[in-house]
């Protein structure tokens, strides 16, 4: 926890240094948003851009908690959700690890040189997501009757 | 052997239980943290205590040489994307990968009988695993799921050490695929978790159950132990049934008819 | 009774940075390899999911308990008043801290995830012993520490003796949590006993001072100090003493594990039928552990030759390797009984072990790891005793203790 603290603090002063020098060198900085990524396609993400420029991390980490030990899932600032939105295409459709150089998290983590462990576990593509979202809705049965046909598994 | 090693064994849980109450009361405060606000729109309410999920293995349905539901789970939880290391010794290979559940065969030693039947976590309502877990990364939640926080897991393995039933495995290699509904990485320890990912969506089933039932078996009942009218209640009901090691007092959520 | 002066280390300047040369390799290699089994995962290791905690942890363990014990010598001097033992003192604090350092950062580098050590440190679960292990290491460390400035510093000597009190009890808490890390597990056969903190406590005794006797000897062969007869008597019986305690709390450890009937398959294993674990039982904790260096020390001629003297200590050392690699590892190897009166005849894929004894050998990253960690302790004992004044200039039974020389002459 307190790692995380840590990095959270660093990275809110990375983000204010970042948001200075982007202020600085007006738009050009700080939009690495895909092109090929849903999120290019819309207004704003979650929260006002700027907003998640530096408070990303927090929101994360609190829905990380509430995740874990509240079971709430899909929620509006569930990583699975930066995933889906942020992460870029290839001309074939495949989606590019969101990770990987020059894609959306690493590309202002590399400029920023912070550190960044989530995908050490989390997926990096939009992967057998199908139980933490919208496709779940689908999926959903009442209360005790558990289905007969193999709900389970990547299709 | 029951009457034996109670009382010890409860007497240690007992110490155990007034540490915990001790920390309870300190970390109670920051658990308040995780269960208020939920502004985000989520599929079901979260968890609460009001449920407590479990599972009744019916051994005299369990087919000899049937794997359905530990190859489900590894479908489910993308266990089935480990791939041996390298340079790994097979058999050692087997004992390192992550195996959630596993198929069990027992023979009498009187009777010569033999049974089959899958073992998983347990998920104890006393689990050692949590007693034992020195950042709390092991936890159970309020609906009787344990499972590891892998935010603060160190991976010290003390829990494995722990578990009577060797549900947990540690992650020896390095993780390159995981599926966005479960992540894993290397270094952490985990086990099954109930398919808690479908829980928390609102579907109320397993994938090793399905899969069960799939195959026209019917030897695992998912459901909820506090729901009265519920298929496991009822199906508890039905067959005589014990738990595993039940000598050690951990009133376990998985039940076991026919051993 | 004469003033004790101490000196620092006065060795030649070519042994001692020969020496500092050859620790440094061992600890490089150690950290390389730790670095390899953290970069790759725990695969190149021999640990599996049926045993957790490999030779790393058997050296941890041993350091750290030895650790606890080498404070003892300070112990008695301060605690029971025992003036001869009061020059040995600063060593034995010192040894304490490096030996504890040693093992701990043994034990933090076999984590899976070290790099999450400050959630270690910061989230605490406080029904763990685990836990609590961590704030008696940290304590222990601290406290030590403290208890070498009231020997140091004058205006602290006063201080001596509630502070060496204190150590002392301290100590014993730790490596009865230590031992209680395994005593509290339930599910494995070998641990489920209250008996194995008081075996740790002894244990820690032997360990200890037979490190400490090591050292000692070393150091003083080094730069030619003398040590009199009558305190290698002393030591030499002291660690007889612990070594008779040793052997003795083993015998009640596998009688009350025998007396319970349903234990009497996993004494079988140790005991008759285990392999490699019952012959390191027998030849390394009984034998060489216990058996011969009891020989060593109450043989009339033999004792009183230092040489003799430290091949004994080296034995208990290596016994309690042996010990700890029992303990541990034989114990985890050793299957976990889950259904009584049945044999498992299957358990998942045919590599993954249930219902029969667990396959481990250690790899080398493994076992350079924990020699590495022994290179740090002993790293940590030779720069503080050739920079600062931790030896005394001579233990000559005329300047320890007069009239027991006097006595014994
Ligand atoms: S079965 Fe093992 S891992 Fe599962 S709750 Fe019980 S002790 Fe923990
Ligand atoms: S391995 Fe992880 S979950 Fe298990 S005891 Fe250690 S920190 Fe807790």
């Amino acid at each position: 926890m307190a790692e995380v603290l840590s990095k959270g603090v660093l990275l809110a002063f990375l983000s204010v240094a970042l948001g200075l020098s982007a202020m600085a060198k007006a738009e050009g900085v700080g939009d690495f948003v895909q092109p090929s990524s849903k999120a290019a396609s819309v207004e704003n993400c979650v929260e006002p851009t700027e907003y998640m420029r530096r408070n990303h991390f927090e929101l994360i980490r609190h829905q990380r908690d509430e995740t874990v030990y509240g079971g709430i899932r899909g929620a509006k600032h569930s990583l699975s959700g930066c995933v889906s939105c942020h992460v870029g295409y290839d001309s074939q459709g495949t989606p590019l690890e969101i990770d990987a150089e020059g894609q959306f998290c690493s590309s202002c983590h590399d400029y920023a040189a912070v550190e960044m462990n989530c995908f050490d576990c989390h997926a990096t593509v939009p992967k057998g997501e199908a139980w933490n979202h919208e496709v779940a809705a689908v999926h959903a049965h009442p209360t005790g009757a558990a289905p007969l046909a193999a709900t389970s598994a990547e299709r | 052997m029951k009457n034996e090693s109670e009382p010890t064994n409860q007497g240690r849980r007992d110490f155990l239980g007034a540490a915990a109450g001790l920390t309870a009361a300190a970390v109670a405060p920051g658990m308040m943290l995780h269960t208020v606000d939920s502004e985000a729109a989520a599929p079901t309410g979260g968890v609460s205590d009001a449920h407590r999920w479990g599972l009744l293995v019916d051994t005299s349905k369990c087919a000899d040489g049937c794997t359905a539901c530990v190859d489900a789970c590894d479908q489910e939880n993308g266990l089935n994307l480990q791939s041996q290391p390298l340079g790994d010794d097979e058999l050692k290979w087997q004992n390192q990968r992550a195996t959630w559940i596993r198929k069990v065969k027992l023979q009498d030693n009187l009777t010569g009988q033999v049974t089959n039947l899958p073992l998983m976590c347990q998920h104890c309502e006393h689990p050692p695993c949590v007693d034992v877990c020195p950042t709390g990364a092991s936890f159970k939640r309020a609906d009787g799921i344990v499972m590891v926080d892998r935010h603060t897991c160190i991976g010290c393995r003390y829990c494995m050490m722990a578990c009577p039933y060797k549900a947990r495995s540690f992650i020896h290699e390095q993780v390159d695929q995981k599926l966005t509904r479960a992540p894993r990485g290397k270094g952490c320890v985990e086990s099954c978790n109930l398919c808690a990912h479908r829980l928390d969506t609102g579907d109320i089933s397993t994938a090793c159950a399905d899969a069960c039932s799939a195959e026209g078996h019917q030897a695992l009942v998912f459901g909820d132990l506090k729901d009265p009218t519920g298929p496991l209640r009822q199906a508890l009901a039905k067959k005589p049934n014990r738990q595993i090691r039940q000598d050690l007092g951990l009133n376990t959520g998985v039940r076991y008819a026919g051993i | 009774m004469k003033r004790i002066v101490y000196r620092e280390w006065l060795v030649e300047p070519q042994r001692y940075w020969g020496l500092l040369a050859m620790l440094a390799g061992v600890i490089a290699v150690g950290g390389l390899s730790a670095l390899y089994m953290e970069h790759e995962g725990h695969w190149v290791t021999g640990m599996t999911n049926s045993v957790v905690w490999g030779t790393p942890h058997v050296f941890a363990v041993f350091l750290i308990i030895a650790a606890s014990g080498a404070l003892n010598v300070a112990s008695i001097g301060t605690v029971f008043d025992k003036t001869a033992y009061k020059p040995l003192a600063r060593l034995s604090g010192l040894l304490a801290v490096a030996l504890l350092v040693g093992g701990l950062l043994v034990l933090v580098l076999d984590l899976g995830r070290p790099d999450r050590l400050l959630v270690a440190m910061t989230t605490y679960n406080f029904s763990s012993i685990f836990a609590w292990n961590i704030f008696l290491y940290s304590g222990f460390a601290a406290i030590v520490i403290g208890y070498l400035w009231t020997m140091a510093e004058r205006k602290g000597n006063h201080l001596q003796k509630p502070v060496g009190t204190f150590a002392f009890l301290w100590r014993l808490a730790l490596t009865t949590g230590t031992g209680s890390i395994f005593g509290f597990l339930v599910g494995r056969e070998a641990y489920d006993t209250a008996i194995l903190a008081p075996l740790f406590v002894v244990m820690s005794f032997a360990y200890g001072l037979a490190i400490y006797m090591l050292v000692l000897f070393y150091a003083f062969d080094a730069d030619g100090r003398p040590i009199g007869p009558a305190m290698l008597k002393r030591l030499k019986n002291l660690l007889g003493l612990f070594v008779a305690a040793v052997l003795y709390f083993t015998l009640v450890y596998h009688l009350t594990k025998l007396y319970g009937a349903k234990n009497s398959d996993i004494e079988a294993f140790l005991l008759i039928n285990g392999g490699l674990y019952t012959a390191l039982f027998w030849v390394g904790w009984v034998l060489i552990g216990g058996l011969i260096p009891l020989g060593i020390i109450y043989h009339p001629e033999l004792n009183k030759q230092r040489d003799w003297i430290a091949t004994a200590s080296a034995l208990v050392v290596a016994g309690g390797l042996a010990a700890m690699y029992v303990i541990i590892i034989g114990s985890q190897a050793y299957p976990q009984e889950m259904f009584p009166g049945h044999s498992v005849i299957q358990f998942g894929a045919p590599g993954d072990v249930g219902g029969r004894v667990a396959p481990y050998s250690p790899s080398f990253p493994e076992l350079l790891l924990g020699l590495g960690g022994v290179g740090v302790a002993l790293l940590i004992t030779a720069v503080g005793i050739r920079v600062l004044q931790f030896l005394p200039e001579s233990l000559a039974d005329r300047d320890v203790d007069p009239h027991a020389s006097a006595r014994h002459a």
